[in-house]
């Protein structure tokens, strides 16, 4: 049978003659109707580049240099660009990562839907409009009439993202594009979106092309999977194969890259980052960083060969050794219960509303509603939630970033109040999400680093050039870095910065806001080891602020669920994440896409979105989106249920199990 | 003969601000992240043409601030008195450019007078047009005049390609030592633009203005190249003139500006709160005021400050000058919103980076923030404004003086000009040579400084290359 999609050697340049860049290199594969064929790779690796010129869509500067593109029997690299037009939409339609970057803010949901209909299925006025609301319908969107007189602003992302789905269907496309379609999304959303696009594919019988960096997406969704490593294609095979022996080098690392849940050993990293395309390669692309790599690999590019159906580029295919199993050790678990280090106790953030000409408080954003917590000295304590709910807040607020409502800190014993800040500040860091914005471009490393010390007036003057040489040795950076500029570093590199300026003043607690949620698989694998050892050499504590949940349990030893502003659950790491008791958390648990394909493991799907923290539900915030609510939830806010070592949660319907 | 210095108000700024240039350009080059986006404009073809054209104007406008008096030839040696005259460096090197006089109009490159008058020639009267005083003089028939003209032209282009010849050769000799290849090498090189800079366009611009030069020169010495004036003063030393009067505004402006836009900007943007409330009603308030008003009323305020206190200001360019200094600082107190507004708005931005915050959890102070977070991030926003402002004022001068607030009327300047040729455009035929000129110089002018600009903005502009 012809395939749907077909790619032969394609070339995509930027820029022409001698100084040309290939972004994608000789890159072939097939996609058939009906199947998902998923492309992994980390970014960097040509991945979107890829779609965009399957879509001729090439931003300034790149064109299409080799190769051919058939969609079904047309060759879409020869069509003149009025007929483009047709196969844009009509032929393939693509999704885009960032749904509110996609859609015109100003123009109703609706009629951008019927402007596709218009175009692509000639349809006008009433029914047009009746296709397009059931096309809203076909994708899950509530009330579809209503959504249609919305504008985006007023979706929530996971609608915005079902709209821009919607959308793209419109066109009645065989073959559908989804470029990182849930990586703006949270869990118990990207579950419902991913939900959406596979009975789709179902129904209409459409192709699929997944672009993701997520091998839990790719291991739920896809049907084939190749793996991409700086403009290249280095392996490709059906999903079981792939994922129950991968064959590459690479895509064996990525895999052994991951946290895993119950594992507290060394992740392993790929040392090094892809390569920028502005190097030229001779051989094997991926050999600079393969710890396998022989003198071949480095002066001849592999050729495809073809093991069980699966088809890999390495010299090395068929005799690298067994796949090595992580050691599973547990965490070192300290016994001993000493006082602890952060105790924070009915810590309210609201922000006030203020309307009007004479900006009249109206109302409270609760952000973070009576939340208390504790951290021991040397112990990981993960905030997990999805976005909006709070979570970062808090650790703004427990350093003071953020002034709280009410509410207690006391850290090593002592209530910090507004006349001790500099002691807490000596104390307690951060560490931010983006390690691209939260270092000034500016400033030379040497300076970020020397700002906190010269702040707080941390050691003597003249030992602080000698401690920052250390922090960068401790930090696993060369001694001279100091004397760059954060723009000559890598993503990774920059985030290992940011950990040295947190170190700086020597504080005893680390806030890490999603310090790996920026960061690529490999180089995630990296930080966190990173983080791993600083806490057991120097024996911090961290408050982990994250969504991702495998991180969490590879790297905490407590956790604490929040759910808009208030902490719905929190146990130890095992207790909350193996045994999850409110039925937030156990969805929350099981939404996360799993590489190991799991026998009895049923997703459940949490409907609707998170509620708005200006005008929470009364009663339980759950209870709108809960499956196990009773009357109960709809009245009062559930008091704390005690189920044992140190495990509780907020919940009418776990209380009433107990009882 | 001996002389006195004299420093104007505004001489003094103008080098203060020199000195303040050349510190800057200092830093920025000890600065590699400042640095980098010059190079990048050094490496613009038309940046650089444009710079070689503002250089020219600078350094005129800089000669003719370094100002003096004579010293009378009949005074008392122990008692000098000097001439109430206040000349520059400038006045001394254009010659007798300035003190060659006509009776009033006249053509450029004319031999007669713009106007017939009644000569007695023979004993007889007649009607006719007069010859010139020093137009043209050296001629005796009017047949002579444009082969006069034509070869003095072709002199002056021929001296000018001669010495850019020199010129280039040296800069090749040079160019092909430091580069350690031969003189050959060079040349190739520099002929298929593979230098590292634009260096063909740079010796392209010197040649042509070297030639411009040599015949401006040429026939400066002889004739009046842009004609005269009403009262016979020569249009192009006026035009010349005028080039400090136009580069003080630019300039001085800018100066007044800066520290309010960026002190109001900043800390409207950093503090936000009432800080910020005060900041934006006080710019509201003042955009609201029709600026012409404003400067109308202070240029008067200053005319009468001066006309009452004539012991203050012992000569008329001393007066002038404080009257030229009060207007670029009107100006600069009406023209700092437009910057405040986007510097308040950049720091709302910077304010909320992470990199702010985590200074914040290090309990750095509000004054090191800014200093050391805010206001490099914002600094090319600054020079951008700066470059592009400039060529704003010197057009506003010359608005305001045609409406009659500029600059003094003693002062040379391209809005007296113009103010003084619009009454003179009705007649027949038409004196459009004053205008002329002082479109010519001001377009060379605000043209260069435009694409100076342009090539600025591109060089810091992060979406084109992404240099920072």
């Amino acid at each position: 049978m012809k395939p749907l999609l077909s790619v032969d050697r394609l070339v995509t340049e930027f820029g022409r003659g001698a100084d040309a860049l290939r972004v994608i290199d000789g890159v072939s594969f097939y996609v058939a109707a009906g199947e998902t064929y998923a492309l992994l790779g980390e970014s960097g690796s040509g991945k979107s580049i890829t779609a965009l010129s399957l879509m001729r869509l090439l931003p300034d500067g790149g064109h299409i240099a080799a190769g051919s593109v058939h969609l079904g029997e047309q060759d879409v690299l020869a069509l003149p660009e009025r007929d483009m037009r047709s196969v844009r939409g009509g032929g393939m339609a693509m999704i885009f990562q960032e749904p509110m970057l996609a859609l015109n803010p100003v123009v109703k949901v609706g009629t951008q839907i019927v402007e596709v209909l218009v175009l692509h299925q000639r349809l006008a006025g009433p029914a047009a409009w009746d296709a397009a609301r059931g096309l809203l319908d076909s994708v899950g969107v509530p009330d579809a009439a209503r959504r249609l007189e919305s504008y985006p602003f007023e979706l929530s992302g996971g609608l915005r993202q079902r709209v821009m789905i919607a959308m793209a269907l419109a066109g009645r496309p065989k073959l559908l594009i989804a470029d990182e379609p849930t990586t703006a999304l949270d869990v118990t959303i990207q579950a419902q979106v991913l939900d959406v696009l596979r009975r789709l594919r179902t129904e209409q019988q459409m192709g699929m092309l997944l672009i993701t960096h997520d091998l839990g997406v790719v291991a739920e969704n896809a049907d084939r999977v190749g793996v991409m490593y700086a403009g290249e294609l280095v392996e490709e095979g059906a999903r079981d194969a792939f994922f129950a022996a991968p064959q590459h080098p690479y895509s064996r690392m990525l895999f052994e890259a991951l946290p895993r849940p119950g594992d507290g050993g060394r992740l392993t990293t790929i040392p090094g980052q892809v390569p920028g395309f502005d190097q030229t390669q001779r051989g094997c692309r991926f050999a600079p960083r393969c710890p396998f790599a022989i003198a071949r690999c480095r002066t001849e590019s592999p050729d495809w060969q073809t093991l069980d159906g699966q088809r890999v580029r390495c010299h090395l295919a068929a005799g690298l050794p067994a796949r090595s199993e992580r050691e599973m050790t547990a965490h070192a678990k300290s016994g001993e219960i000493t006082q602890p280090l952060l105790q924070v106790d009915g810590l309210k953030v609201h922000f006030p509303v203020r309307r009007g000409f004479f900006q009249r408080t109206v109302g409270h954003v609760r952000a973070v509603d009576e939340v208390s917590l504790s951290i021991r000295a040397g112990r990981t304590l993960a905030l997990v939630g999805e976005s909006g709910c709070g979570k970062t807040t808090v650790g703004k607020a427990l350093l003071r970033l953020i002034e709280p409502t009410a509410g207690t800190i006391a850290l090593g014993g002592e209530t910090i109040l507004a006349d001790n800040v500099a002691m807490l500040r000596r104390q307690a860091q951060m560490v931010f999400q983006d390690p691209f914005s939260s270092l000034n471009p500016r400033m030379r490393v040497a300076d970020i680093l020397l700002e906190g010390m010269d702040a707080l007036g941390v050691g003597a003057a003249r030992d602080r050039r000698e401690a920052m040489t250390q922090l960068l040795r401790q930090v696993g950076l060369p001694e001279d870095a100091g004397g760059r500029y954060p723009h000559a570093f890598s993503g990774g590199q920059r985030q290992r910065i940011a950990i040295a300026r947190a170190l700086a003043v020597s504080p005893r607690l680390v806030i890490c806001d999603e310090p790996t949620s920026a960061l690529d698989v490999s180089v995630q694998a990296q930080i966190l080891n990173l983080l791993k050892d600083l806490q057991d050499s120097l024996g911090l504590a961290y408050l982990f602020i994250t969504h991702n949940l495998a991180v969490v349990d590879y790297l905490a030893h407590d956790v604490a669920v929040m759910y808009l502003g208030r902490i719905v659950e929190q146990g130890a790491a095992a207790d909350v994440l193996r045994a999850p008791r409110h039925p937030y958390t156990q969805a929350l648990v099981s939404a996360v896409p799993r590489i190991e394909t799991q026998t009895g493991h049923t997703i459940i799907r949490l409907p609707g979105d998170q509620p708005s923290p200006l005008n929470p539900p009364v009663g339980c915030h759950f209870h709108p989106r809960c499956t196990h609510a009773s009357e109960a939830c709809r009245l009062a806010y559930p008091e704390q249920t005690d189920l044992g070592n140190g495990h509780w949660a907020r919940c009418h319907w776990v209380a009433g199990q107990l009882s | 003969m001996s002389v006195m210095p004299v420093i104007l108000w505004t001489d003094a700024l103008i080098f203060a601000l020199l000195a303040s240039v050349l510190v800057l350009v200092w830093l920025i080059r000890r600065q590699e992240h400042l640095r980098a986006p010059w190079r990048a404009v050094a490496q613009r073809p038309m940046a650089m043409g444009a710079a070689l054209v503002l250089s020219v104007f600078v350094v005129t406008g800089l000669l003719d601030s370094l100002h003096y008096r004579e010293k009378l030839p009949d005074s008392p040696a122990d008692r000098p008195h000097y001439s109430v005259e206040v000349l520059s460096v400038f006045d001394k090197l254009v010659g007798d450019l300035r003190t060659r006089q006509e009776k009033t109009y006249s053509a450029p490159l004319a031999m007669q007078l713009y106007a017939k008058e009644f000569v007695q020639r023979d004993g007889v009267t007649v009607r006719e047009y007069p010859r010139l005083k020093f137009g043209g003089a050296h001629l005796q028939t009017e047949a002579e005049r444009i082969p006069d003209i034509a070869r003095r032209s072709l002199t002056g282009l021929v001296q000018g390609l001669a010495v850019s010849l020199l010129l280039f050769g040296l800069l090749a000799a040079w160019q092909a030592h430091r580069s350690h290849m031969s003189s050959g090498q060079w040349l190739v090189a520099w002929r298929a633009g593979r230098l590292d800079w634009p260096a063909r366009t740079v010796v392209l611009i010197v040649s042509v203005l070297l030639m411009l030069g040599g015949m401006l020169l040429n026939l400066a010495a002889a004739y009046h190249v842009f004609g005269t004036d009403k009262v016979g003063q020569d249009v192009l030393y006026i035009s010349l003139k005028s080039i400090r009067t136009g580069l003080v505004i630019g300039t001085l402006t800018t100066l007044v500006t800066l520290p309010l836009a960026i002190g109001f900007g900043i800390a409207a943007g950093y503090f936000r709160g009432w800080v910020d409330d005060v900041i934006q009603y006080v710019y509201t308030v003042l955009n609201s005021i029709p600026g012409v008003l404003l400067i109308a009323a202070a240029v008067l305020i200053v005319q009468v400050y001066i006309e009452s206190n004539p012991d203050l200001f012992d000569t008329a360019a001393a007066r002038a000058d404080i009257r030229l200094l009060a207007l670029c600082l009107i100006m600069g107190v009406t023209s700092w919103t437009g910057l405040a507004r986007l510097l308040r708005g950049e720091s709302l931005k910077l304010r909320t980076l992470d990199y702010v915050e985590a200074a914040r959890a290090f309990g750095v102070s509000h004054a090191r923030i800014i200093g050391r977070h805010i206001f490099p991030n914002l600094f090319h926003l600054v020079l951008i404004a700066i470059v592009l402002d400039f060529s704003g004022l010197v057009l506003a001068e010359a608005v305001l003086s045609y409406v009659g607030v500029g600059v003094d009327p003693s002062m040379h300047s391209w809005g007296n000009m113009i103010n003084g040729s619009r009454l003179e455009l009705a007649r027949e035929p038409v004196v459009w040579w004053q205008l002329g000129a002082a479109f010519a110089f001001m377009f060379t002018l605000v043209l260069a400084a435009n694409l100076f600009a342009d090539g600025v903005r591109d060089a810091f502009d992060p979406r084109q290359g992404g240099r920072r």
